[in-house]
């Protein structure tokens, strides 16, 4: 069989960007969470705000440098797999992602080294204002990255000429049609994550009776913002799809599973599409649904996928069960935010066994959530790269032969393996330990700011032959 | 319309911040080259924490390089980064375990052997990998229409493997002279006694490398031969640098080897661009032809511009903050 560079290119970015995206999906919600626990330490001087923010930053800067080596990879993705896309979009995406990667450099440079390291060496208010400073710049980071996503989802304020993108207004490049609502679905999302990652790892502490009081106040703060959030993100997520409808039609039909346009479609819970036969083989649906969500009318009209040939269309099941799966858990989400309202009366929150056992587990959801999103939004966009302007197969690097994709692709996942395991392995180590060791480290003068995982004390190995048992932590 | 000729100072900014990530990462990535044959394992924990403060510092040059490349000359994106795809991903892959083993490696106790030769390969790879690309500079790259046309393999020659060690050895003297600088007894002695051959070999390298450029291409045999000019006045100050080098580790001097490197490495760089000045993607194509939009080098330049002073000056505080010798139990744990 011949190699495919370009499904192989395919398969390599979305491995590399799947990976990565992990990562600041977690820290963008995690820096805001560190911002309000130090916001409320500077102002009650409640050690218990302390503590926890000193142990979730030690999180926080392990996550943080898993999250930048990944990036380094995605920002040579383009060069060395889309080259014909790089040339064509640098005029737009080349200032996107340079101003990324400053604003970035930035946050990393300054103040994080004063957040990890300088509690007992800056006043208190200027550790607070690092703080504030770190979420803001996760959120510049956001700005940019999604806005050049959505560019390349609803291309606006550029024209082709002699097949490369000219900017014809920054301010419409920037903030194309699909960007507002990707980015608060997006930032929501991150919320969501951090939130629900917090309330896991505490409801799994108070399991095991440790930290009660400190992981109980956490428990409790992410549960009121998982009951605000968890049914916002269902209505962002349904004003996002509106906006797809009217920019990618396509998109829409393939998360619907609807291949005929027509009016009172149902919405399909369970149905294997089948690209071949262009139809459904099977197929379980609530009549009339998918028109009210879709145009809030029963009868409104729902565009299938007939309306463009075969080869302009999505792979359609990746699509549809993505779709299903972010779905599903976003209602999860909202049944666990509501369950712990439930469960407030009598403080049955903190102390029910099976709820808390609920919480450890729905710490993944997010994560998955937010990938089966990507795919969503990703493979729905296919066979488009620039969407209606520039396909795939036209972006991918002329010189690339299947060869040279399949080794890399093979590389990248040997790397990342390897380095990543070892990288979850450190986290949980971190976890297991807790807030208890932290509050015992004292703030040694050696230490130099700014690198993140030197934040963390906790050793590598589990069981270390060499260590004192005497003493608690690392070193 | 338009009033400056933003290609030519995009040429100057990323030409600065190339050679500020060799001269800054090349010494961290020469420590880490320099790694497995170090003297003791105590000795190990020394060097690497003389560079732990400032690695990744160093490093976000290199990514800013790279993201300033597509903005400002995606040609040189589009075209460099395909013809050295093997390459870029065994520089990354080389980074990234070097990164990782410097955090991990204190952490460890039983398994820090292999953070060790993570640390060491690491560095290696990347150093050699990045010669390469220089390599290939001089070579040129077989283009039509915008688009690298060679091989997959076509940056693996003879001309770039002499180029990859000789950036090797030019790391790794970086290396020894800044372990000079920075450390005392055992190791300085290891340092000083590693330094001459080391400097030998940069020379022999460089020198073999100086004279096969010229049969390599055209041009850059017409710049240098055509007419002898002031050209010749770059490879006489190299010369000078190296002299320097060998005169002040004969004194036992602690920061001039360090320095008379640095010039070496400089001096030797001018002498690259001099050769090939003003293309970027040789043969083919200069500076100009590679550059993107005029309003988007503006809209990139405006920003950067603010940046770049406060890289510096953070830059120059993290050295300021640990100068001085690093000693064992010292530094970071």
């Amino acid at each position: 069989m011949e190699l495919d560079p370009l499904i192989l290119s395919r398969i390599q970015f979305a491995f590399v960007v799947s990976f990565h995206a992990l990562f600041p999906v977690f820290t963008i919600g995690l820096a805001s969470y560190i911002a309000v626990l130090e916001g409320l330490s500077y102002k009650t001087k409640n050690p218990v705000w302390m503590k926890l923010s000193s142990f979730w930053t030690t999180v926080f800067a392990v996550v943080f440098s898993m999250g930048v080596v990944s990036g380094i990879v995605m920002s040579f993705q383009f060069g060395t797999n889309w080259s014909n896309f790089s040339q064509a979009s640098a005029n737009f995406l080349g200032p996107m992602l340079s101003y990324e990667v400053i604003t970035a450099f930035f946050l990393e440079a300054v103040f994080l080294g004063i957040l990890l390291f300088g509690r007992d060496r800056v006043p208190p208010g200027v550790h607070l204002f690092s703080a504030i400073m770190i979420a803001i710049g996760t959120f510049l980071s956001a700005f940019w990255i999604l806005s050049a996503n959505s560019w390349m989802q609803t291309p606006a304020g550029a024209e082709l000429r002699d097949g490369v993108f000219h900017v014809t207004s920054w301010s419409e490049a920037i903030f194309n049609p699909s960007f507002q609502l990707r980015f608060f679905h997006k930032v929501t999302a991150s919320f969501l994550t951090g939130g629900f990652v917090v309330a896991g790892v505490s409801a799994w502490y108070l399991l095991k009776g440790r930290e009660v009081e400190a992981n109980r106040k956490a428990l409790s703060m992410c549960l009121w913002l998982l009951l605000i959030l968890a049914p916002a993100q269902l209505v962002i997520g349904d004003f996002h799809g509106l906006n797809t409808l009217e920019h990618q039609p396509t998109k829409v039909a393939a998360m619907e599973g609807n291949w005929e346009t027509s009016r009172n479609v149902p919405l399909l819970l369970f149905a294997i599409p089948d690209q071949e036969s262009q139809s459904n083989l099977f197929e379980i649906g609530v009549p009339g649904l998918a028109s009210l969500i879709l145009t809030h009318e029963w009868d409104g009209e729902v565009p299938g996928l007939k309306e463009v040939s075969v080869d302009e269309q999505p792979p359609v099941g990746i699509v549809f069960w993505s779709f299903r799966i972010m779905v599903g858990l976003g209602l999860l989400m909202i049944l666990f935010a509501v369950a712990g309202l439930i469960l407030r009366s009598g403080g049955r929150y903190w102390r029910s066994g099976w709820f808390l056992q609920g919480m450890r587990f729905m710490s993944v959801a997010p994560f998955v959530a937010v990938l089966t999103g990507w795919f969503v939004t990703e493979f729905g966009r296919a066979p488009w790269l620039v969407y209606g302007l520039m396909t795939q197969a036209e972006s991918v690097t002329p010189s690339l032969t299947g060869g040279m994709a399949l080794f890399t692709l093979i590389g990248y996942i040997v790397v990342y393996s390897l380095v990543f395991s070892a990288g979850v392995y450190y986290l949980m180590r971190v976890l297991y330990e807790g807030m208890e060791s932290s509050e015992a480290e004292p703030d040694t003068q050696s230490e130099r700011p700014k690198r993140p995982l030197s934040a963390a004390h906790t050793s590598f190995e589990l069981h270390d032959p060499n260590e004192q048992p005497t003493k608690q932590g690392g070193h | 319309m338009e009033l400056l000729d933003l290609a030519l100072i995009w040429a100057f900014i990323i030409g600065f911040g190339v050679i500020m990530y060799v001269l800054m990462d090349g010494f961290d990535l020469g420590v880490g080259i320099l790694f497995p044959f170090a003297p003791s394992e105590p000795d190990r924990d020394i060097m690497m924490n003389s560079v732990a403060p400032v690695w990744d510092g160093n490093e976000t040059w290199l990514v800013l390089g790279g993201a300033g490349l597509l903005g400002a000359f995606p040609l040189v994106y589009s075209i460099v980064i395909p013809a050295l795809y093997i390459g870029v991903f065994l520089m990354l892959a080389g980074l990234i375990f070097r990164g990782i083993a410097f955090e991990f490696r204190f952490k460890a106790r039983s398994s820090r052997y292999l953070w060790n030769w993570a640390f060491a390969g690491g560095s290696t790879v990347a150093a050699f990998a990045q010669g390469v690309v220089v390599g290939t500079y001089i070579q040129g790259y077989e283009t039509a229409n915008g688009v690298f046309t060679g091989g997959a393999l076509d940056w693996l020659t003879p001309f770039t493997v002499l180029t990859g060690l000789g950036l090797l050895a030019g790391y790794a003297l970086l290396g020894s002279t800044w372990l000079i600088m920075k450390t005392e007894g055992q190791l300085q002695e290891w340092a000083y006694k590693i330094t001459l051959p080391l400097l030998i070999a940069v020379l022999v390298v460089f020198g073999i490398i100086g004279i096969w450029t010229p049969f390599v291409d055209d041009m850059v045999r017409e710049r240098w031969f055509s007419n002898l000019g002031i050209i010749w006045v770059l490879p006489a100050l190299t010369l000078l640098c190296a002299f320097q080098v060998f005169r002040s580790v004969r004194n036992r001097s602690e920061g001039m080897p360090f320095v008379a490197t640095m010039g070496l490495f400089i001096t030797t760089y001018l002498g690259l661009v001099a050769s090939r000045w003003p293309y970027l993607v040789p043969p083919e194509y200069t500076l100009w032809d590679a550059a993107s939009a005029y309003d988007s080098q503006l809209f990139l330049l405006i920003g950067l511009l603010i940046v770049i002073p406060f890289v510096l000056v953070y830059t120059a505080w993290t050295y300021w903050v640990f100068r001085g010798k690093v000693r064992a139990g010292e530094g970071y744990h």
